[in-house]
């Protein structure tokens, strides 16, 4: 039962949370190196991109609901589960983008479900 | 960076997991009990060390985002659907039966059948292609 609220939880608020903290690295540019001066610098031009309080507080949600489902399945039913994030993400992308997701796209993400399908027949 | 995403990330959800196992089922209903549950499951060590697992995963994760596309980072960290199962195997103990495996290996080939295909695949707009 709790599986229908956390894995679509999971599923829904980490693609929305990760496309919002893609947007805002992108503002917020390349990283010039790994010095932790030049990795403040980046941190601190971040913190301040609305996108990435968006995109932190959606993956918070999803992390909640990731604790959720770690306390009654296991790591290795739960993780690759989420993986249906990425036919998420492609019917986000056709509903809310209307971008063309092309045929063999479409196939990898038969491929996506029919693995979540064994990994949830796997289950019992 | 890629090789730290694919290692850290895994790593915290396999912590995660054992504390959460640790804490046992969650009651999350009158308010005080939720916030005992709260109180247990962040006073778990083994949760503290997920959570900074998870955190190096979101800092290499979001690094590897500022120099590459995130059409190459996300099928990249797809690896880690298998490095979960392999940690949990050796660190949990848990029993990856063959059809697990076998959907983890057919989860991963969808999502390079998905990386191989053009980044852009959307027509540009008739309008805008005209336009000057």
């Amino acid at each position: 039962m709790i599986g229908y609220i956390v894995f679509p939880t999971i599923v829904l608020c980490g693609t929305g949370g990760e496309l919002c903290v893609s947007r805002a690295m992108k503002s917020v540019g390349e990283a010039e190196g790994f010095r932790p001066a030049q990795l403040l610098r980046v941190a601190g031009r971040a913190i301040v991109e609305p996108w990435m309080w968006a995109g932190v507080g959606m993956m918070a949600l999803a992390f909640f609901s990731l604790l959720g489902a770690l306390s009654a399945y296991s790591v290795s039913f739960v993780v690759p589960v989420t993986a249906l994030d990425y036919v998420a993400a492609a019917f986000g992308s056709v509903v809310f983008l209307h971008e063309h997701v092309s045929p063999q796209r479409w196939l990898g993400l038969v491929f996506v479900v029919i693995g979540v399908t064994m990994v949830f027949l796997s289950k019992s | 960076m890629i090789l730290v995403m694919i290692l850290a990330g895994p790593l915290g959800n396999v912590l995660l997991g054992r504390g959460m196992k640790h804490v046992g089922p969650l009651s999350l209903w009158p308010l005080p009990v939720l916030l005992h549950t709260a109180l247990t499951v962040f006073s778990t060590p083994s949760i503290w060390l997920g959570i900074a697992a998870l955190i190096t995963f979101f800092i290499s994760w979001s690094l590897a985002l500022s120099w590459a596309d995130y059409s190459f980072v996300r099928p990249a960290s797809s690896l880690a659907y298998g490095v979960v199962a392999l940690l949990g195997w050796l660190i949990l103990g848990e029993h990856v039966s063959p059809l697990r495996w076998a959907g983890i290996a057919v989860i991963c080939l969808g999502v390079l059948v998905v990386s191989r295909t053009a980044p852009k695949t959307t027509p540009r707009n008739p309008v805008e292609r005209v336009a000057p």
